[in-house]
């Protein structure tokens, strides 16, 4: 049984059936890919995961509970980070600053007056959050402005206050679109680094297939709202099914 | 010191200088010269100079921060001036009571208002404020007469209660407020060489709270929650998918400014007794905005500049009248002397209004920072001229070609 169990979901739009029967379930310290062409469903799924769309029918189980009709922060409370297409983050803050507010919602919950104490004086967030920067090797910009650094920049942190909060799934909807070549490759090997060094369950949408084969442990292709195939990255490429739906366009 | 940063610290002592030696920094002219008129350092102005910096420090809490606009704070205001004079009524003409009260009852008021219309953002949050603001201005001036005594505004009377006080002075006067005894009205005055400086219990009062007001407004700046409500300003989207609910932190530091626009009325009510419902009107709440954005919003010093700045146009510059312009100019050819003070008319006196307009629109297109950014910019500046050469950044004057 997988940390996220995805079961019979289904979504509609109008008359336009977004999700159909869609079984998803990602194992624990692996990396899934969802991955298929425009329209398949990909952004609609990961909607449903973190609380901003509620199926019509199925449900969503993230270690057992549901996180239908959640709210996002309560669903990031049960340990479910999210990183954006576009990199959001505090762009008036400075990079520090950006990587205490992640630290201080795992440590105090969604909500806590705490209106006293400097956030220098709370020593061991800041020594765990310079450690963190130091990993995706950001610790000489850590007083930048946040807004001012390269989108590469931008994305190397959003990623780094996701992973400061050691969440049990991180959900990446395409990581590099819109990026420069050598800002993917670059991406891709901070994905890499982070699940080689660390035991993190990883899912990522992605539309990048060389993204994809290099990272994943299985994918799952969609298309049309339903799941084609699901299985490992080398069966995949072969596929007939696939081949098909979605690599025909580009073989 | 104090729990506060090496910058923050100098800049409290900078405030608490200047709200201690206030009597003598604004007295600079003699009493006797023709410069006298632009001395603000009397206790009435100086009390207005501190109670108004209370309610833009707290407006800046809330609207600095986070960026919610609102549009209807002048109504925690009023609330807590009839709160404090009801007790002068009822209690007695101590301060104290009057202004926990009056900081209470605009908390309260502020947790039903905030949590209405901080359902809705940017300027449908505005909007609500306001729309709040003014049902209690025309409430205040008309329904709630039995509680606010309409247009003619609360007062103390001889007949109050007033159970653990007086109702009436031994001979037969309005007892006066005080602080466990020490008249709010009563000062002393210091004369030393033609300056007139003059100190008032009720100024001090004021000055200490606001130094506590200044002092809670930096530690909430520095805080983690501090810290949340700028990331709410920064982007909202991001917070709650960074596992934190914006309501609540929005909720708290809206009913914290309301109760610092409350302690405001407070004071007010108790250096003056009374209060009316044009303390609630619109053009008050949007005056405490002029403040926050001509000083510098989102800056611990700007709303102090700018409520000092704002009050003191308001009742310097409207003293200004033809009378005193013929005056400065006599020397002048009669024809020119009229054509000079002709000009500078619409300016001043009863059109301050016109001067502070223009010099609103000049801070917020030259200095979007306020008042603030433009002491930094000459604080850049100076530090420029000293060391022209040791930046190497900066291209040489005389290019060699």
């Amino acid at each position: 049984m997988g940390i996220l169990e995805v079961k019979d979901v289904n979504k509609r739009f109008g008359g336009l059936k977004a999700l159909s029967e869609v079984n998803l379930s990602v194992r624990e310290n692996s990396v899934h890919a969802i991955i298929g062409p425009n329209g398949a469903g990909k952004s609609t799924l990961l909607n449903c995961l973190v609380g901003k769309l509620i199926p019509d029918t199925g449900s969503v189980l993230f270690d057992g509970q549901s996180v239908l009709g959640r709210k996002p922060f309560e669903i990031n409370q049960m340990g479910i980070s999210r990183v954006f297409q576009t990199p959001e983050i505090f762009g008036d803050l400075t990079v520090m600053e950006n990587m205490m507010i992640p630290l201080f919602a795992r440590r105090d919950g969604s909500f806590r007056l705490h209106a006293i104490r400097s956030v220098r004086a709370e020593r061991a967030l800041v020594e765990r959050a310079e450690q963190m920067l130091t990993d995706v090797k950001m610790i000489d910009k850590r007083s930048m402005h946040a807004a001012s650094m390269s989108r590469g920049d931008k994305r190397r942190l959003e990623m780094a206050m996701c992973l400061v909060q050691e969440p049990r799934l991180l959900l990446l909807d395409e990581p590099t679109a819109g990026m420069a070549r050598a800002d993917t490759n670059n991406t891709i090997d901070l994905l890499k680094e982070i699940k080689e060094s660390r035991n993190i369950t990883m899912a990522i949408i992605e539309h990048d297939m060389h993204v994809v084969f290099s990272l994943a442990d299985r994918i799952t292709v969609l298309a049309q709202g339903t799941p084609l195939v699901e299985d490992t990255p080398a069966n995949i490429k072969g596929h007939p099914k696939v081949r098909e739906a979605y690599l025909g366009e580009h073989a | 010191m104090f729990g506060l940063g090496k910058k923050d610290l100098s800049l409290f002592l900078i405030v608490v200088g200047l709200a201690l030696f206030a009597p003598f920094l604004l007295n600079p002219f003699p009493t006797g010269s023709s410069l006298a008129q632009f001395n603000a350092g009397y206790p009435d102005l100086m009390q207005r100079f501190v109670i108004f910096g209370i309610f833009a420090i707290g407006f800046n809490l809330l609207f600095g921060l986070t960026g919610y606009l609102s549009f209807g704070h002048a109504a925690f205001l009023g609330m807590g001036s009839y709160a404090a004079v009801w007790m002068f009524k009822l209690l007695s003409m101590n301060v104290i009571p009057a202004i926990l009260l009056s900081m209470v009852v605009a908390g309260l008021f502020a947790v039903v208002i905030g949590y209405v219309s901080l359902r809705r953002s940017g300027i449908y949050f505005s909007i609500l404020t306001l729309a709040f603001a003014q049902m209690s201005y025309n409430l205040a001036y008309s329904v709630l007469t039995p509680i606010t005594n309409g247009e003619t505004g609360l007062q103390i009377t001889l007949n109050d209660p007033r159970i653990f006080g007086v109702s009436a002075t031994a001979d037969g006067g309005i007892p006066v407020t005080n602080l466990f005894g020490l008249e709010m009205r009563s000062a002393t005055t210091l004369d030393i060489a033609g300056w007139s400086f003059s100190f008032s219990a009720g100024y001090y009062l004021c000055a200490i709270m606001m130094i506590l007001a200044f002092y809670l407004a930096i530690r909430i700046f520095r805080s983690p929650f501090g810290l949340m409500l700028r990331a709410i300003k920064s982007n909202q989207h991001r917070l709650n998918y960074t596992g934190l609910n914006a309501r609540p932190y929005t909720l708290a530091v809206f009913v914290i400014s309301g109760m610092y626009a409350g302690l405001a009325g407070g004071l007010l009510a108790s250096m003056d007794p009374l209060a009316g419902p044009e303390r609630m009107q619109w053009t008050a709440s949007g005056e405490v905005v002029l403040m926050t954005i001509l000083g510098g919003a989102g800056t611990l010093i700007g709303p102090v500049l700018g409520a000092g700045f704002i009050k003191y146009f308001e009742n310097i510059f409207s003293k200004i009248n033809d009378g005193v312009l013929h005056s400065w100019f006599a020397f002048l050819p009669d024809g020119i002397e009229n054509l000079v003070v002709g000009l500078i008319h619409p300016f001043v006196g009863k059109g301050w209004h016109l001067t502070l307009g223009l010099m609103f629109m000049l801070v917020v297109i030259f200095l979007p920072g306020g008042l603030v950014e433009g002491g930094q910019r000459i604080g850049r500046l100076m530090r420029r001229r000293k060391k022209p050469a040791q930046d190497p950044r900066k291209p040489s004057p005389n290019p060699a070609e």
